[in-house]
């Protein structure tokens, strides 16, 4: 099997958490389709690693899952001060800077 | 040279009266006024203390000085605060504190019914201070402060009664006119400094030896510029009319016996610079005997009589700078002019305001009349300043002038016959217009006012006026006796060798003086006395008196010529700057604000737009790595 | 289980059925995840999607990514989220109608580009390319390969990451510290509120819900002797996640009280 057959599915997941990032309005989803992009970026990873018959692609993917949990943690904890203050997981309702 | 540590106190003592009644408030009410008046008096007694101790010295020994701190201290420039008391100076140190003095015990009384009467000797100490700096500084920068502090005292008595627009409007004019002249002094200054590197009188006349003629006619034309913008010369003069707004002992004080004589203390003071730029020197006599005439003509119209009076000052001064623009013959005979126009022009003025005291503060002579029965001092005195203005001996004028009019004739060549034949026309037509003066206030028909009721002046007025009356009489023949006053500032002035080649002889002129001064009077008897005068000034005049009555067009002169077009020029500046200058710069923030407002569309708050713009750019990005990998 | 997988991923026809089972399952539930209207149910799709890439990690030689894949991004990060979905209000579904005009033509346009452009640009890219496979580089095994890697040439980076962790932890709870502004009442001046306040009601402690009504459930209001509902009665946070039932059918005017006489 051509193992660039992983690089594709990992283009249509990256596209579609890039659109979950756009249309869906719930900050928790959002983030979830960001984590999605990692992930897919991950994959990404590991079959070039493959392909070039090289370890460092993963290493790669595993420094990206260090900072993608980071990222949750801190992500989670924004989230959730928001909540407290306004009552909502809305990004849209969190929309003071604008003109 | 001499250091005295006393010389600070002839400035420090007004100067701590008009800060102390400035800053103590209605407190010093009560008493404000006889503690200027002291202090005026006490630098009168510090001068007299320092007269004493210079006559004691020897001729070289006689000027002293007095460093009070350094002032300026950039690289090779060094300016130090410093004063210098010579010979000149001591000359105007006591006319400014004597005759200063006299005018503060006139004002107590003469200022008694004004409830800002403290304000009043505030300025007046003020104005002795910044006075006694001018004269007293040792640099042409300490004579600067000097100068714009009397500008400044100046400006702020003219206006004293400023709740008269028309007075506040005089003040402003006289300080606007004494700023061009302020220009032309500090022009000079700058030159000074450009071409010689220092400013102090000292270092200046050093340098005049290595200093090209060209920069020392300019420095002389900016002096003198300065000189006729304080002394009210030709073409500065307009403002001293005006000036009369201010109160009476003002006028007296400032622009008659004082202020106005700045010019041709600036003009001896820098002797050596004129006499080293001939051309500058010309200049000064042209101005003198222009401005002579001016005054003169003006004053033989005025129904006012302090403007009848300024216009004498005026025509009074230029018989001064003339002297000072004959170079080191005049300049001694300048000096004696001053001091003897001091005495009598401010008792003439003290004269004047006492007419005005008693007339309800009408100041237009068709107005007055036989008041001599009613004034009898008042009478005496101003007629004992009108024999001294006349130059009929012995009083002081007599002594003055015509030495001013015997050098004027020695001046050589035609200069000297026009100088002289002007100088003589000059002393016929004030005898007129004095003459005139003396005729409508004093004698002839009653026409006054029905509420006027004349009556002769407190004490505390004419007791001034008395002292100065004193020394219309005698100055003159005290100054020049054995040439007095020619001897004692003989050292300050380069001396050349006395050629004795006289035009006419001292006892001629004199003579052709007096025919003059004769003429002048029967003219003035015969149209005046002879004649009944209308108490309305007549309308049906010939076209010269028509002009001379508006000050010979002066004012009409420098709106045409310098406000309008100044005028036209501002406004097309402002306009140019408005659409320009301002319109591009205002242009490129309306390009920035109105693209930013475009912009700022984008900027809805939503964090899901700005992703999808992310996503429309990361695609727009990966199309062209496609279009380049292609 | 383990075994099985690897087992599939050394033959390239097992690995070819596996990707063309589990590829489109992938991107079906990751599609799922962008439509369904609960976050909850995104989160168990996203789960899903994770353990499949995790096969995938396995299937590709990448034994240990695949093991981390499910030990920290299906057990802990996921479980993170489903935590903060609880805090947040579990039930609460979006809609999913699009409130900013012209967003989702663009982001569907612009996702389709992407997606095209990232694939023929792959597909260019791979072109007669064969993968040299890691048979070599784990010849010591998979995890000794990772680990020489990390503690040599990756070892400052890795160190970097675990200042970056601390870093991450402690902003956590910067983020999620509520500062106090007044000082903790005592339990005598609660006491002393109680019974000082303007009224005795509450002096004896909040009604419990479902106290005199038909039902004991905690979403349901007690009755006030007047047979109003006590709003009181209900726990705030089920009021502001929207989980109380209206407590206005309770009333007993809405009931009929008649008691029929018994025969």
């Amino acid at each position: 099997m051509d193992a660039s057959n992983y690089l594709y599915i990992s283009a249509l997941l990256f596209t579609i958490g890039a659109v979950g990032v756009v249309v869906r309005r719930n900050a928790i989803v959002v983030f979830m389709c960001i984590e999605l992009m990692l992930n897919a970026a991950n994959l990404s990873f590991v079959t070039f690693s493959r392909i070039n018959g090289d370890l460092n692609g993963q290493i790669m993917a595993f420094f990206t899952m260090v900072v993608a949990a980071c990222e949750v943690v801190v992500g989670l904890a924004i989230i959730v001060t928001i909540y407290r203050s306004r009552r909502s997981a809305s990004v849209d309702d969190a929309s003071l800077l604008k003109r | 040279m001499n250091t005295s540590q006393s010389l600070v106190y002839l400035i420090a003592l007004p100067l701590a009266g008009a800060a102390l009644l400035l800053l103590g408030g209605r407190r010093t009410d009560k008493w404000g006024h006889l503690l200027a008046t002291a202090l005026s008096a006490s630098s009168f007694g510090v001068g007299l203390y320092q007269l004493s101790q210079m006559l004691g010295r020897s001729t070289e020994a006689r000027p002293v000085s007095q460093k009070l701190f350094e002032w300026i201290n950039v690289g090779t420039f060094n300016v130090d605060a410093g004063l210098l008391l010579d010979q000149l100076s001591i000359c105007f140190v006591l006319l400014i504190t004597g005759v200063g003095t006299l005018i503060h015990v006139y004002s107590i009384s003469y200022m008694s019914h004004d409830h800002d009467r403290r304000r009043f000797f505030a300025f007046l100490n003020l104005f002795i201070a910044a006075m006694l700096l001018l004269v007293l500084g040792d640099s042409y920068l300490s004579l600067y402060v000097g100068w714009e502090g009397v500008g400044l005292a100046s400006y702020l008595l003219i206006g004293f009664w400023n709740q008269k627009p028309a007075y506040a409007t005089a003040s402003k004019k006289a300080f606007v006119m004494n700023r061009v002249g302020d220009m032309g002094l500090s022009f000079a200054i700058m030159i000074a400094f450009a071409t010689m590197g220092t400013v102090s009188f000292a270092g200046v006349a050093e340098q005049v030896e290595n200093t090209s003629e060209a920069a020392l006619t300019g420095m002389g034309i900016m002096l003198l510029i300065a000189a006729a913008g304080k002394s009210a010369q030709f073409p500065l003069q307009a403002w001293l009319g005006d000036a009369m707004a201010g109160p009476t002992p003002v006028s007296a004080l400032i622009h008659a016996a004082t202020m106005v004589t700045a010019g041709v203390y600036l003009i001896t003071r820098s002797n050596f610079v004129f006499d080293a730029a001939p051309t500058a020197q010309l200049l000064v006599v042209i101005v003198g005997a222009i401005t002579l005439m001016f005054g003169a003509l003006i004053g033989t119209a005025k129904d006012d009589i302090k403007k009848a009076l300024a216009a004498s000052t005026m025509s009074q001064i230029g018989y001064m700078i003339l002297a000072a623009g004959l170079g080191p013959v005049g300049y001694a005979f300048a000096i004696m002019h001053l001091l003897t126009h001091g005495f009598f022009k401010a008792g003439m003025f003290l004269g004047a305001g006492s007419v005005m005291h008693g007339m309800n503060d009408e100041v237009n002579m068709r107005k007055y009349g036989a008041l001599r029965k009613f004034m009898p001092i008042t009478f005496a005195t101003f007629g004992l300043g009108y024999l001294a203005i006349l130059g009929v001996p012995p009083f002081a004028g007599f002594y003055s002038k015509d030495m001013i009019i015997e050098t004027a004739f020695n001046a050589g060549g035609v200069k000297g016959i026009i100088l002289g034949s002007v100088t003589l026309l000059g002393a016929g037509i004030t005898a007129f217009y004095m003459t005139r003066v003396m005729i409508l206030t004093f004698t002839g028909t009653k026409r006054w006012d029905e509420d006027a009721h004349p009556h002769e002046s407190p004490w505390l007025m004419w007791l001034p006026m008395a002292v100065l009356a004193i020394g219309s009489v005698t100055s003159g023949f005290l100054l020049s006796r054995g040439d007095a006053l020619v001897n004692w500032l003989h050292p300050l002035f380069e001396h050349h060798e006395e050629h004795e080649h006289h035009l006419l002889e001292p006892i001629v002129v004199s003579g052709l003086a007096l025919t003059m001064v004769a003429i002048g009077v029967a003219i003035a008897f015969v149209k005046y006395s002879r004649q009944e005068v209308a108490n309305i000034a007549p309308e049906n005049v010939s076209v010269f008196t028509k002009i001379a009555r508006q000050d010979l067009m002066q004012d009409r002169f420098n709106e045409a010529v310098f406000m309008r077009p100044g005028q036209a020029l501002t406004t097309t500046l402002g306009a140019t700057d408005e659409a320009v200058i301002d319109g591009t710069v205002r242009g490129v923030g309306q390009l920035a604000m109105s693209s930013g407002s475009a912009l700022r569309g984008l900027q809805n708050g939503f964090v899901r737009s700005y992703a999808a713009l992310i996503l429309v750019g990361a695609v727009a990005l990966i199309a062209a790595i496609w279009v380049v990998v292609q | 289980m383990l075994q099985l997988a690897l087992e599939v991923g050394q033959t390239a026809k097992p690995e070819a059925v596996m990707f063309w089972i589990l590829g489109p399952l992938a991107v079906v539930a990751s599609l799922a995840m962008l439509l369904v209207k609960k976050a909850v149910h995104s989160a168990i799709l996203m789960a899903f999607v994770m353990v499949i890439l995790a096969i995938f990690y396995i299937a590709q030689d990448a034994a240990f990514l695949g093991i981390v894949q499910i030990v920290v991004y299906t057990g802990a990060v996921m479980m993170l989220f489903l935590f903060i979905l609880m805090l947040v209000g579990v039930d609460s579904s979006d809609s999913l109608t699009e409130t900013i005009r012209g967003l989702r033509p663009i982001a569907i346009t612009a996702a389709v580009g992407f997606g095209g452009l990232m694939v023929s640009l792959l597909g260019q890219a791979t072109i007669g390319r064969s993968a040299v496979g890691l048979s070599g580089a784990n010849a010591e095994g998979n995890v000794q390969g990772i680990a020489k890697l990390l503690f040599s040439t990756y070892v400052w980076p890795f160190e970097v990451v675990s200042a970056l962790l601390i870093t991450a932890a402690l902003g956590a709870m910067v983020l999620a510290h509520h500062q106090r502004t007044t000082t903790r009442p005592t339990q005598r001046q609660l006491s002393i509120d109680r019974f000082r306040g303007d009224s005795l009601g509450t002096a004896a402690g909040l009604p419990g819900p479902g106290v005199y009504a038909r039902h004991n459930a905690v979403d349901v209001p007690a009755l006030l002797p007047d047979g109003t509902p006590a709003a009181a009665s209900i726990n705030a946070s089920l009021e502001a996640r929207g989980d109380m039932l209206d407590y206005k059918k309770f009333e007993l005017s809405e009931i009929n009280t008649k008691v029929e006489e018994e025969k």
